[in-house]
Formats: C-alpha cells, sequence, structure tokens
C-alpha cells in the first residue's frame, strides 16, 4: 500500500478519519476567511445603499447648503481633505524616507534600535493625541485653527509609519548591490541614492500610500487642528474643512438630508481610500530581486 | 592618460576628456615582467575575535592571473577582500601587517578606501548588475557616479569595456534594455565590464564562474586571458582546472595561513607542501 495511493481500504480506517478532520478544517478555515472579507463587503454595501441617493455631481461640486434647505454638496471638504494630505505628504515623505535611510544604512546597533523603538511606539500613539499635540504647539501659540496645523498633525502621524516601512523595503535591497557599488569606488551615500533607492523606489512609494491611505481616514487629530468649516478655505493658515470631519458634523445632527450627506460623504471617502491601496497593489505587483 | 602611479579615477577631473582610440591603448601600459602589483607582509585580519589570516606574505606579480585556492573557510576570501577593503563592511575587523599596492600602503590612515576601490575593482562571485540599469548605465555607473559628464567620452569607454568583455557583439543592439535581461554568463561578464569601465589596476575575481555553466565559463576564462594583459587579475577559485588554466601563479590558502605560493606548474605538478600536494590532487578539502 503506497502512502499515495488515495483509496481508503478498510484497513486504514484512520485514514478515513483523517481526510475527515483535514477537510473539516478546512472548511473552517474557509467560514474565518469568508467572515474577516464580510465586513469589507458589508461596508461598501451600506454606504451605497445610504449614500448613493445622495451621490450625484453636486455633491462634487457644491458648497453646503444653509440649515433647512436641501441638496448642496462637499466640495469644500474633498478639497480640503486633498490639500491636508500633501501637506502631510511634504512634511511625513522626506522625514519618514530620510528616517528610514539612516535606520537601513547608517545607524550603529544600538542607535537604530532606540529610534525603531520610539518609531513603533509613535505608531501606536492615539491619533487624538496628535492632535491635542499639535492643538499645544500650533494651534495656541498662533490663536487660530488652521490648515497647517491639521497638515502637521497628519503628516506627524504618517513619519513613523513611512520610516519604517522605507526601512524594511531597503533592508530587502540585497547586500551584493552596495558590495558591487562599493567595489567601483562609488561614495557610500551616491551608491544608497542611485542604486539602493531606486531598487526600492517601488517599495518606498508603496509605503507613503499605505500611510496616506492610513492617515486620509483620521478624525480625531483634525478636530483640534483643522477644525473644518462650511465654505471653501482660501488661506491655509486659517480652519478647512476635511472629508472625516464633515461626516463626523453632519452625522451627528438631526437632519434626515444631511445624514444622506454623511453616508454620501463616507463613501467618497472609502472609495479614495480603495483607490489609494489599489495604486498600492498595482505598484506591488512583481517587486522581487532574484 | 592615465598612470599606474596616479589612481585613474581619485580625481575624476583628471580623466581624460578625449576619446581613447582602442581598448588596448587606453588600458594601462603592459608592465616590465616581473614588477610586483601587491607586496604584503606579516598581514593578519580578525573577525571580532577569531583570527581569519595568520602572518600572510605574499608579493603578487603586475599584469599576471594570480590565483589563490583553498578548502572551504580557508580565509581565501577574505584575503581578496582585504585587497581592496572590502572587509570593513564587515564590523568588528582587525587587521595588522602591511598591504602595498605599487608602493603606497592602503591602510595607512590617509587612504581613502573608496579610492583603493577604484584602482582595485571587484568582480563577485553571483553576478549583481544593477537592477534598474540598462546595459549600458551598468558599465558607465562607476564613471558617472565618480562626475564623468563627456558624452563622447562615455560612449567610446561603454563600447571599449563591453569589447574588452567580449560582450559587444552579443549587446550591441539591446544597450538600452536592462541589465538583468541577460543571460547569467553575460551577466557576469556585463559585471566584468562594469569592473573594467573605471580602469582599475588591479581585478579581483571572487569565484566568478562558480554560477556558471560550462560554456560560459570557458568565455569568462578566455576574457581572463585576454584582460591579463592589460590587468594585474587576483582569482580565488574552488574549481582547481581553472586555477591551472588561467592563472601563472598559484597561492594555496590552509586555515587562515598561506602554505605554498609558486608557479602554477609547480603547485599542481611538483608542490613543496605534503599538504599542497593533498590538496590539488583531490585528497581532501
Amino acid at each position: 500500500m503506497s502512502p499515495a495511493d488515495p483509496t481508503p481500504t478498510p484497513r486504514d480506517a484512520r485514514m478515513t478519519w483523517r481526510r475527515f478532520v483535514d477537510r473539516a478544517m478546512a472548511g473552517v478555515m474557509l467560514l474565518c476567511s469568508v467572515l474577516v472579507m464580510a465586513p469589507l463587503f458589508l461596508v461598501v454595501y451600506f454606504l451605497f445603499r445610504e449614500g448613493a441617493s445622495a451621490l450625484d455631481l453636486n455633491f462634487f461640486l457644491q458648497l453646503p447648503k444653509p440649515t433647512g434647505e436641501t441638496g448642496g454638496g462637499m466640495a469644500h471638504a474633498i478639497v480640503g481633505t486633498i490639500e491636508l494630505l500633501l501637506m502631510a505628504v511634504v512634511l511625513g515623505v522626506p522625514f519618514g524616507v530620510l528616517g528610514g535611510i539612516y535606520l537601513a544604512e547608517y545607524g550603529s546597533d544600538r542607535t537604530s534600535y532606540w529610534v525603531r523603538f520610539a518609531a513603533d511606539v509613535l505608531n501606536g500613539v492615539p491619533s487624538i493625541v496628535w492632535g491635542m499635540v499639535v492643538y499645544a504647539l500650533l494651534v495656541v501659540p498662533f490663536k487660530t485653527f488652521s490648515a497647517y496645523a491639521g497638515g502637521v498633525a497628519l503628516g506627524l502621524m504618517m513619519v513613523p509609519l513611512v520610516m519604517r516601512t522605507t526601512e524594511e523595503v531597503l533592508v530587502l535591497v540585497p547586500q551584493s548591490y552596495r558590495e558591487a557599488g562599493l567595489a567601483l569606488g562609488i561614495a557610500k551615500w551616491k551608491i544608497i541614492l542611485v542604486i539602493v533607492v531606486r531598487a526600492a523606489m517601488k517599495g518606498i512609494v508603496t509605503g507613503v500610500l499605505i500611510a496616506l491611505a492610513r492617515v486620509a481616514g483620521e478624525t480625531a487629530p483634525l478636530l483640534f487642528t483643522a477644525l473644518g468649516n462650511n465654505f471653501w478655505n482660501r488661506n491655509l493658515a486659517q480652519p478647512i474643512a476635511a472629508l472625516p470631519l464633515q461626516i463626523f458634523s453632519y452625522a451627528t445632527s438631526p437632519y434626515d438630508d444631511w445624514h444622506r450627506q454623511a453616508w454620501a460623504g463616507a463613501l467618497v471617502l472609502i472609495l479614495m481610500i480603495l483607490g489609494l491601496n489599489l495604486l498600492v497593489r498595482f505598484l506591488s505587483r512583481d517587486r522581487n530581486f532574484d | 592618460m592615465l598612470t599606474m602611479a596616479e589612481p585613474p579615477a581619485s580625481n575624476p577631473t583628471v580623466l581624460p576628456s578625449q576619446p581613447v582610440p582602442s581598448a588596448a591603448a587606453s588600458a594601462p601600459a603592459p608592465v616590465a615582467s616581473g614588477e610586483v602589483a601587491f607586496d604584503i607582509e606579516n598581514f593578519s585580519l580578525w573577525y571580532g575575535a577569531r583570527q581569519a589570516l595568520h602572518e600572510v606574505t605574499i608579493r603578487i606579480p603586475a599584469t599576471r592571473v594570480t590565483a589563490i585556492i583553498g578548502p572551504s573557510g580557508c580565509g581565501k576570501s577574505t584575503f581578496l577582500r582585504a585587497l581592496n577593503r572590502m572587509h570593513e563592511l564587515t564590523p568588528g575587523t582587525r587587521l595588522e601587517g602591511r598591504l602595498r599596492l605599487k608602493g603606497q600602503d592602503l591602510y595607512s590612515a590617509e587612504v581613502d578606501p573608496t579610492v583603493v576601490r577604484r584602482r582595485v575593482g571587484m568582480v563577485f562571485q553571483k553576478s549583481n548588475p544593477f537592477p534598474t540599469m540598462t546595459i549600458a548605465e551598468n558599465v558607465l555607473c562607476g564613471l558617472r557616479l565618480n562626475g564623468v559628464t563627456d558624452r563622447a567620452f562615455l560612449r567610446q569607454r561603454l563600447e571599449e569595456s563591453l569589447r574588452m568583455a567580449a560582450l559587444w557583439d552579443e549587446v550591441k543592439d539591446r544597450l538600452f534594455r536592462p541589465g538583468v535581461s541577460l543571460s547569467g554568463g553575460q551577466q557576469q561578464r556585463l559585471c566584468i565590464a562594469r569592473a573594467i569601465a573605471v580602469r582599475p589596476e588591479v581585478l579581483l575575481l571572487d569565484e566568478p564562474c562558480s554560477a556558471l555553466d560550462p560554456i560560459a565559463t570557458a568565455k569568462v576564462e578566455e576574457l581572463i586571458h585576454e584582460l591579463k594583459k592589460s590587468y594585474t587579475i587576483v582569482i580565488v577559485t574552488h574549481n582547481m582546472q581553472q586555477a591551472a588554466r588561467t592563472s601563472d601563479r598559484t597561492a594555496f590558502f590552509y586555515l587562515g595561513r598561506l602554505v605554498e605560493y609558486d608557479e602554477t606548474r609547480t603547485i599542481f605538478m611538483n608542490p613543496a607542501n605534503p599538504q599542497t600536494e593533498a590538496y590539488v590532487s583531490g585528497r581532501f578539502g
């Protein structure tokens, strides 16, 4: 009886039992997978069901209507979110990427350990704490909520995220490329910039997009910083609207029409984040060295 | 013109801006037989507390091929990497003794390891063309990143280097395809072209054929024969036939010590040391 023979015989009834357990466990795991997937589909389903009716062209083009009037949109909040994210990128990417390069290429074991530890702790800091910190640093001294403060809060949140992902993808670049560069008599910083970072570029961009997707939906850090408003922001030193803030204030309002708009806003926000994630998927398709 | 005494790229501005007529003419001129490239005395090297090389004393001749053989872990790769200070990438190394290239102490305090590596190029066991670069970019990487911008000169150097690496005819129609699109053997010759494009004085080959099939190996060995006209070559190899075929002199390392160093013919036909005899006849190692 070769072990590869698939037909059970009476002699090994244990095999039948094992086969049954094997199938049962596979079934349990499939069920767990479905349970993991289900919330995503439920979220998207409910957002479409509740929000799609309020989602029209005006939603993207108009400002909120005064209380009591129906219609209007969240154009200012969509643009505000994009502006805040751009500011977050400007702050978070240079610090995060350079910090990641330091960790992967320069830091001694001991300094890297502490920098990495600090980054991991910062990754776990509740987002509302970031909001309070920036409130104390930028809002109180300048005596006004501002787009800048919101951008800084989101940017600071991105730094440790980008730093760790950058480090991880740089470490994946085989040592042999660095050695090849050194053997050509190229200075270390040039090797890192032109050879190592270029080889890891897709991974770094992926990390930035993941961090961006993570902070795009943050509400708490913006409550004390960007504050939100109902009109176009023309001065970044003034409060600015953002989708999560707008959703928050509409969802807690007593008006049905605003509730519908809040659903629509959540739908747009989710689609934006989904788009970022799809972009990440696309970019990280075939990242491999040899 | 580049001279042996002046490291070619220690100051990028001294690189010739005029295209040079041919590969042979631009390479360092052949030197009189007997000239010494590396003069090494009582050279010892430690990784942390473990001593990897024990008081190695050896003189490696210029424009000859010197093979380093020995069983795994005998220190031959460590020795090779010490010749262009690549071992310094491993933290916690310490060394004693003297290592001179053309009379210059490579380990004296005022010598920059980057400059040493421009004089002493290296090709690795596994081919490692830069993944984001084309064939042409790979070859010219060392020059460009050291500040050479003259397009005509770069173009000239590209063709020369690929011709010297016996790769030109195979890639001349696809210079702007990725370097990693080549076959394994071609990639290794691309790495050799990249190493010689900066016109080093010495070429270190660390088991350059161990990942190649016999045909690609034969091509690389042929290439070594050609290159020794202009370069001092030191090759580490596990393959004793390869050492016998390609080298003029052979050094046998065992347990971090230089056991025997002589003409290749002598090492293989009539070694003085019984350990060498046992190793080259395949009785241990």
